[in-house]
């Protein structure tokens, strides 16, 4: 292997579908490769590794310049559920698994998942609202301390 | 580019993978994933057929196609073929290199 990148560690913050994935894929990516993958869930992050959230993920169809629709439309009741709807069809056409199977391949995969102990005691959750697959509930110094070898990368989404 | 697999001139591209399919038998297989240091198993066989079977039926390969085809489970496929598994299993396999991202 050529790549100088031995381990990926990802700070997911936010809970649009979009995010989710992006941390998703170059998690899973990484393990394709051989590149060791970690993911630590924070803040709105949250939102897809808590049992009962994670399937209703949206794109966000307001302040997203990039879905070409005024924003005042993207805010009308239905729109941002109809939009979700769209991309999830498209993802399904590429093979691309639903949030719960996709943390069910990446912790098959050895990448580890990680819940942020402050934002977890912030939104009031507990370990039983969280996926049964997650690693456990740490500190970001204890996530800094899996950056533990030279080619380790922390990217923030 | 040509290279020296069990003493016979195969064709490879420059990351080993082969270019033709029919140049390939299971000294050639023995031959990569020993390099890949992996000695193949009843498993490993499975897995190399599986893969064979969808590169002939022009099915693309996924992570997510391995959890679903019956035949091993995403742990498992991790195990066999440690570093990049489908990379691994495709050069052992004689097929080209999954394009896919997932």
């Amino acid at each position: 292997m050529s790549t100088k990148v031995k381990k990926m560690l990802f700070i997911l913050s936010k809970a649009t579908i979009e995010n989710a994935y992006a941390a998703f894929i170059m998690a899973n990516g990484a393990r394709m490769e051989g590149i060791e993958s970690e993911i630590f869930f924070t803040f709105f992050g949250l939102e897809a590794i808590q049992k009962e959230k994670l399937e209703h993920l949206h794109v966000a169809t307001v302040g997203n310049p990039a879905m070409h629709i005024p924003t005042m439309l993207g805010g009308l009741p239905g729109v941002e559920a109809f939009a979700t709807k769209m991309m999830k069809k498209e993802m399904e056409k590429l093979d691309m698994p639903p949030v719960d199977e996709f943390l069910e391949i990446l912790s098959d995969s050895g990448c580890k998942l990680w819940g942020c102990k402050l934002a977890v005691d912030m939104f009031h959750l507990e370990k039983e609202d969280l996926i049964d697959e997650l690693d456990g509930i740490i500190t970001i110094g204890d996530f800094y301390n899996r950056a533990n070898q030279e080619g380790t990368h922390l990217l923030f989404i | 580019m040509k290279k020296l697999i069990v003493n016979r001139e195969i064709d490879v591209n420059e990351e080993g993978y082969l270019l033709e399919f029919k140049q390939w038998d299971r000294e050639v297989s023995e031959c990569i994933a020993g390099e890949c240091e992996i000695v193949m198993t009843e498993k490993h066989w499975e897995v190399i057929e599986y893969i064979q079977d969808k590169h002939l039926k022009e099915e693309p390969l996924s992570i997510r196609g391995i959890k679903k085809s019956g035949v091993i489970n995403i742990k498992e496929f991790y195990n066999l073929f440690p570093g990049g598994p489908l990379k691994k299993a495709t050069m052992i396999a004689g097929v080209p290199k999954p394009k896919s991202c997932i």
